[in-house]
Order: C-alpha cells, then structure tokens, then sequence
C-alpha cells in the first residue's frame, strides 16, 4: 500500500515536530526555542488601553503657529493685530488699519500659506479673519501625535524595565500596553500616563497675587499651584504662583536627566542638562531676570521657583522637591523619554495579581485531567479496543495543540485552556462518527475491513463539513476578539484542525495496520 | 456496549408539534426574563466600570467590607461572595469607571484592611471606560450576526449548491448593514432587525437547510441567553465566546444529521420526506447522544473544578450544549419540512 506508507511518514514527522516544539515549555533547558506563552490572567500583569487626547495635540500645533504668527508681526513691525485662539483650533486675527490689512495678508501668503481662510469679514473698519489647519495637515497631526506617543511610551517602558511588554497601537487613536509580571502597577501608570510636559516660567512678582486668586487675572498671566505632601502628616497645602502664561523654555530642548543626590540633605533631586540652544536660551533668561523667579512647570504644577541669583551658563538645572529616590528615578524617565504630545486617557485597565494567575493555572490542569480521564474511560468502555485508539488519538491532539501554541507563539489564556478542555470533549466526536458508522456497516453483514473502509469513506465528508463550521466560528471569534477571548479562539481552530489529523489520517492507520499486519477476523468495537 | 440500539425508530418528526410548543415555551420564558430584568445584566465588558477582586486571609463580614467601602467612596458598589466557600474571596463593582486616580488600589486595600481587621490582597483589578464598553458590544454583536451569516453560506453551498446565491445575500447584507452603521442606527436593533430579514429572505429563496440550522441556533443562543438572565447571570466577554461556541457545537450536531438526511434523500427518493427524516435523525441519534455526553463530561469539570473566574462560562457551554443537541433533533430537521405544503414552482 503505497498510499498508507506516506501518510505513515507524514505521521511521523508531524510527532517528531510537535514533540520538539513542545518539549521546552516542559523543560526550558533542553533546547531554545521559545516556551508557550501564558496570557496575562495566567502569569499576572497589567493590561491598559489608552486613548490619546489627540485634540489637546491639535491645541498645542495652532497655540503654536499663533505665536509664530504674534512673533513676526512683531519682526515686521505690523501693528494693530490681535491674534488669538478660538473655539480650541481656530485662529482670529483682527486687524484695525488699512496698511496692516495689507501687509498682514502678505505675511499670510508669505509664510502661513498652509492656514486655511474660513471667514473674512469687516465691520466698522475692522477686519477679522478666521484661520484653521486643513483637514489633511490635521489628520497627519493627530496620526503624528499618537505615533510620537507610541514612541515615547515604549521608551518610558524600557527605561522603567519589563521584560517582554507589548505595545502596540490599536485604532486610529488608542494604544495597547501589555506588561506581564509586573507587580508595582500603580507605579507603572504612573509613569507611562504622566503627559511630563516640563516648562520653565517666569514668575510675575510685581502684582499682588490676591487679586489674581479672585478672578481678576491679568492678560497673558496664569495661576498654577506647587502641591505639598507633608512626609509625616500625609496632608497636603497648595501654594499659588502667578506666572507669565508663556514658557521661556521647554523640555523639548533637553538632552538627559539623572536622579542625583544633594549632599546636604541627603535628599534626591532630578538634575537636567540642555542642548546648545536651549543652553543659550537658559543662559539669555537667566541673565535678564537676575534677581527674579523662575518657576519650573511640569504638567502644569510647580516644582520649585528658586530666585535666579546670576546668570547661569553651561545648560545644567536642578529639579528640586520633596521626591523619594523612586519619584525622582521616575521623573528622571519621563524627562529622558520625552514629554508626550498629547494627554492620554486610560480606557481600559485589567491588572491580575500573579497569585491569581498560579491559581487558574492549577484549576485549569486539574478540570482537564479530570474532563479527561472521564472521557479516555468512557471511549475504552463503551468501545472497547477501538476506544483506545480514539484514546491514542486523543492524546495526540492535546500534543498538537500545545505544539501549535508553541509553534505560532500564541497565547494561552485561561478561556484557551477552557477551549482545549471543550476540544477534548469533542474530539472524540471525529472518532465517534466514524466508530458508529463502522457498527452500522458491520451489522449490515461486511467483513471488518470493508467495514472500516465504507466507515472512514463516508465518514470523512460528514468530518470535514461538521469541523468547517465550528472553525468558521472560532476565526470569527479571533477577529473580534481581545486577549483571553482570542486565546480561546486560537486553542479552539488548534483543536479542530488537530481532531480532524487525529481521526481522518492516524487512527485510520493504526486500524488498517492492525486489520493487515494481524490479520484480525473480527473488531473489537 | 450500546445505548441506542441500531434499529431504533422513534417517532421524533411525528411529534414536532409538541417539540414546537415546549420550545416556543422556552423561548418566551427566555424573551419574558429578558424584558422583565430589562435586557440581559451587562458585564463591565459590556457597560463600562470597576471590578476588584479582593482576598482576606482571615474570614470577613460582608457589612465590615462595605463600611470600607463607604469610607472611600465606593459605597454604592456591589459585594458578592466569589470562588470556593472556604475561601475569604470577594468581588466588588461600581458602575464608574474613573478609578485611575493615583494610589487608587493603594486605597482600597488600606480602606479594606482598616474595616476588616484583616489582611487583603488585591488579585485582579478591571476597568474598562463608557466608551470601550460600548465598542465592545457592537463588536459582540457583529461578531455574533456575521458567524452566522458565513455558516449559512457554507452550509447552502455545501447542501443544496447555492454557493451564488447564499453569497450574493450574504454580501448584500454585510453591505447594508455596514451603510446602516454609518448612518448611526442603534446597532442592537440594526442586528435584531438584520436578522430577520435574513430568515425571511431564507424563506423566499428556499434555503432550507441554512434556513434549518439557523432557526435552531437562534434557538439555542435565546434560550441560552435567557437562562442567563433568568438565573441572574452577567454577560461578559467570556460568555460570548460560550455563545460563538453554542453556535459552532450545536451547528456541528446539526449538520451531522442533514448529512445523513443528504444521504438518505438519495437513497430511498421514493420514501417521503418525513419518514427520510426521521429515519436519519434515528440513525444519528446513537452519535449525537454519545458525543454530547463526552463533551458534558469535560465541561462539568470545568464547571465543578475550574474555578470562579470560569464558573459562568462553563455554565453557558452546559446549557448550550444540552439545549443544542435538543434543537438539532427536534428543531432543525422539522423546519425543513416547511415547505412541503407550498405550491411547487417549475
């Protein structure tokens, strides 16, 4: 029998390989290649979803092109131009003389010839214009924001040091973070949510902040509060500070970040270094404020607002607080890994302990042995002989299963356990088909070769088109699915297409070959 | 050993009547629950919130994990008993879902251990924001509408040679309702309603198998379904996996049985189509009654032994699976008798 001899090859070799891919997640030391990997609610660890508040980052780019905007006008001494920023991504210009309408429009046509006119209107000699970003520059400012946010994210995470993380962007505006095993979460959310927009701002010492406080800011002034945590009271003060609302410089020209520690009281401090531009830049501030206060801003509280005694050259600053030597490594981070374009927003969050993880685990190999063993007894049972070979079969598939998960590093997820469970429940079904259709065969008077050939023959079809369907909702449920429930879906395609080896092709040869080789008379089924 | 001897024959087309009122019972009681509890209790999957499954080491009072509960302002959230009974395991949920303040869990497990007097270690933390809720249902639901949809290409190609047309109506469906989404209908009616039509087209162009497996499906996840909220149960993203399985497990029950009405039809053509029907749900019945048995075994272990987190979900799967295996004896063969009455077109 040609036919038989390389479906027995075939059989072979797809043993020896499920065996090989198997056998490391087993015993990690025998040969490299990589284990199977556990999910998130088997190992523990943390899942997030964030969205990027790609608005904010639309914010922030016409915030921007407007003062570009204020600052030539000033270079090209155009005068009676108010620019401002409305309804979050327009900008109004509102012009009050005749030259400056025209010069201002050949400034436009100059230089800003990527703004978009939405509106033009005079009244009483008034001209107001109203500009945006076009539709296209804005979509590729939103998909830079979160690409940047990608970015940043993943190297906020490697610096902070998880092995393995996954992170991915999911949809236009969200990115997913898988982080197995990792215990301090809050400590992780901390760093990968923190917008660490660091700026320096000058301090306005010269009104009386208790004006401000009731209202009556003065325009282009902001208030923003240092926050105090008292180590051993717990509670907190907020002390106000009036600032310029313009930041004379941001982190965006930093170069490196590095927790050090103050000698004096022994307290850790975050010290930064700039690049050549921005230690100009610190250089020119620090010299025209002498005597004034500096107030160092990240994500809109202050840090510290030390009086700035001389001019400071060479680029180096200290951020100062009340940090333990973890806030101040994270900071360290955060500043290092770039402040992230936009705010992001936690969407969805899943932490599992590791205990929890050990715990399904074990309740998850218990109910297989158990399911198991049921079924292994029911078969030999009620089919005798021919039951132990649907057993062996059965055996297989699990084996082809864990090899399949080992081969295509899928994850197993408790709900894929619960899947390879239902698939041993079901693979028997393949073996079931065929043993019932062999008794009716046999009860119809054929010998039991012709018996087992007609049964396997008709079989086959009834198989593949039972097994078509249930695949067909399983990759359904791998497209729509997330994490766990993908998982299952992935154990689920392994078991079908792993029942569907076991009983069409190796069971039909342990049959056949104990049909020929033994010259069996009759079957024990 | 045999249960079902080979030269069975029961009656089981010649009492479809009486399968039809106690399904149509079930599956009032089913839609009644449902109304009743107003639609089926969403999961935080489903509707946005917290879960926080909390263990003590030392046996605790229901009353002292609230009061804690109060003192952090989560009185409003839900405690329930979780796991095996000997072990002090908990869950609480609150319908909000903005808990990602700093020191959140920090909190909680302060807020816990003062209350209790015991230690407390928090095992697993789930949110999930208004907005992720809300996506993941409709994804459910289409996940749901559109397995069934491709089944049913599969089986009218597969049986009856329809591969055009079943394709043809599957594709105009997908299209309307993707044109429907984008004109923002509310997406659970959009696939209530989707549905429909297609059983109606089904009648029209005589897909009698499809249209066979497919009202035994909805048959089965309805049922399914309304267990659920009869008994109280919540609806999370396992349980749709259960339900997706349902339709792939009893859809495999089904077509096994059409697959011998298949073969019969062609050899004995002459016999009317009732007593081939029945004479192939007998024939299978020894196969479907054996492997619906095998496969009850594992998921009752899985269901006695496999934990809390999975309690619910083997539940689904032991529902589905006696109420499919009833339906693909009882319901799917029956409706393909549904025709016959019709005047035959040339």
């Amino acid at each position: 029998m040609k036919n038989f001899s390389w479906k027995l090859v075939l059989v072979f070799v797809v043993i020896v390989a499920a065996i090989i891919y198997v056998l490391p997640s087993l015993k990690p030391a025998l040969w490299p290649h990589k284990q199977i990997n556990l999910g998130l609610d088997l190992q523990g660890g943390m899942h997030l979803v964030l969205e990027v508040d790609t608005k904010k980052a639309l914010e922030s780019t016409v915030e921007r092109i407007s003062h570009e905007i204020r600052e030539q006008l000033k270079k090209e001494h155009i005068r009676n131009v108010t620019i401002d920023r409305v309804e979050g991504i327009k900008i109004s210009a509102q012009i009050k003389d005749e030259e400056s309408i025209k010069k201002f429009s050949a400034l436009l046509d100059d230089q800003f010839k990527d703004l978009r006119e939405l509106s033009n209107n005079m009244v009483d000699g008034v001209q107001t214009i109203m500009l945006d970003i076009p539709d296209s520059d804005r979509t590729q400012i939103e998909k830079l924001a979160v690409d940047q946010a990608l970015e940043t994210i993943r190297n906020r995470i490697d610096q902070f040091g998880v092995s393995e993380p996954d992170i991915r962007r999911q949809g236009e505006n969200r990115i997913l973070i898988q982080l197995p095993g990792i215990k301090d979460t809050q400590r992780a959310k901390d760093l990968i949510g923190k917008t660490a927009l660091l700026e320096f701002k000058l301090v306005d010492d010269t009104q009386p902040i208790d004006s401000a406080l009731k209202g009556n800011l003065p325009p282009g002034r902001e208030i923003l509060y240092k926050i105090d945590v008292d180590p051993q009271t717990k509670r907190t003060s907020k002390t106000p500070f009036l600032l310029k609302k313009r930041a004379v410089l941001d982190g965006s020209y930093l170069t490196d970040a590095r927790v050090q520690i103050a000698s004096q009281f022994n307290e850790p401090y975050v010290s930064i270094n700039f690049d050549k531009k921005g230690a100009r830049i610190f250089e020119r501030i620090t010299g025209d404020n002498v005597n004034k206060r500096l107030a160092i801003v990240l994500d809109n509280s202050v840090y510290s607002a030390p009086v700035i005694q001389e001019k400071i050259a060479g680029g180096q600053a200290r951020i100062t607080g009340r940090f333990t030597t973890e806030e101040a490594r994270d900071l360290a981070i955060v500043l290092r890994a770039g402040a992230l374009p936009a705010p992001v927003n936690i969407l969805e969050e899943r932490t599992v302990g590791p205990s929890l993880g050990a715990d399904s685990i074990r309740k998850g190999l218990i109910s297989m042995l158990v399911g198991g063993l049921l079924v292994v007894l029911f078969m030999v049972i009620y089919y005798k002989a021919a039951g132990l070979i649907a057993d062996v079969a059965l055996f297989l598939n699990i084996l082809l299963i864990g090899a399949g998960l080992a081969a295509f590093q899928a994850t197993l997820t408790l709900p894929g356990i619960a899947g390879i469970i239902l698939t041993i429940g079901m693979a028997v079904d393949a073996n079931v088909i065929i043993f019932e259709r062999i008794r009716e065969e046999m009860a119809l008077g054929r010998t039991p070769r012709a018996a087992v050939d007609a049964g396997y023959d008709r079989a086959t079809l009834t198989i593949l088109d039972a097994n078509v369907t249930t695949l067909i909702a399983a990759l359904v449920l791998f497209q729509f699915g997330t994490g766990p429930v993908k998982g299952f879906a992935v154990t689920l395609s392994l078991g079908v297409v792993a029942s569907m080896f076991t009983a069409l092709i190796v069971s039909r040869i342990i049959f056949s070959y104990i049909l020929i080789n033994r010259k069996v008379k009759s079957l024990s089924i | 050993m045999q249960f079902v001897k080979p030269d069975v024959n029961i009656n089981f087309i010649g009492k479809r009547k009486i399968a039809y009122l106690v399904s149509a019972v079930m599956i009032v009681i089913s839609i009644g629950s449902l109304i009743f509890h107003g639609g089926p209790r969403l999961g935080i999957d489903f509707q946005g919130g917290t879960l926080i499954q909390v263990k003590f080491l030392a046996p605790v009072k229901m009353d002292a994990i609230k009061a804690g509960l109060r003192d952090i302002d989560l009185g409003k959230s839900s405690v329930q008993k979780f796991g095996d009974s000997e072990s002090s395991e908990y869950l609480i949920r609150t319908d909000s879902s903005v808990m990602t303040s700093e020191g959140f869990s920090a909190d909680v497990q302060k807020a816990l251990k003062s209350s209790t007097g015991s230690e407390v270690e928090i095992r697993r933390m789930e949110m999930v924001g208004p907005q992720v809720g809300q996506d993941l249902r409709e994804k459910a639901l289409f996940a749901m509408f559109f397995a069934l949809l491709f089944i049913t290409i599969y089986i009218s190609g597969r049986f009856e040679f329809k591969w055009m047309i079943s394709g043809i109506m599957a594709a105009a469906l997908i299209g309307a309702v993707y044109v429907l989404t984008l004109l923002k209908v509310s997406i659970p009616w959009l696939i209530i309603g989707a549905l429909i039509v297609t059983l109606v087209l089904f009648w029209f162009l005589e897909l009698k198998y499809a249209m066979g497996a497919i009202v035994a499906l909805v048959h089965d996840v309805t049922i399914t379904v309304g267990l659920f909220s009869l008994f109280d149960k919540e609806f999370t993203l396992a349980i749709i996996a259960a339900l997706l399985t349902i339709i792939g497990y009893s859809l495999n029950d089904t077509i096994i049985v059409f697959d011998r009405i298949r073969e019969n039809l062609r050899k004995y053509h002459k016999n009317p189509l009732e007593v081939i029907l029945n004479r192939s749900v007998n024939e299978t019945l020894s196969r479907t009654l054996l492997t619906s048995l095998t496969t009850l075994f594992v998921v009752l272990a899985l269901f006695v032994l496999g934990g809390g987190i999975i309690h619910d979900f083997a539940f689904a799967l032991i529902v589905g699976i006696v109420v499919g295996t009833y339906s693909s004896i009882f319901v799917a063969s029956p409706i393909l008798l549904a025709w016959q009455g019709r005047p035959k077109k040339k």
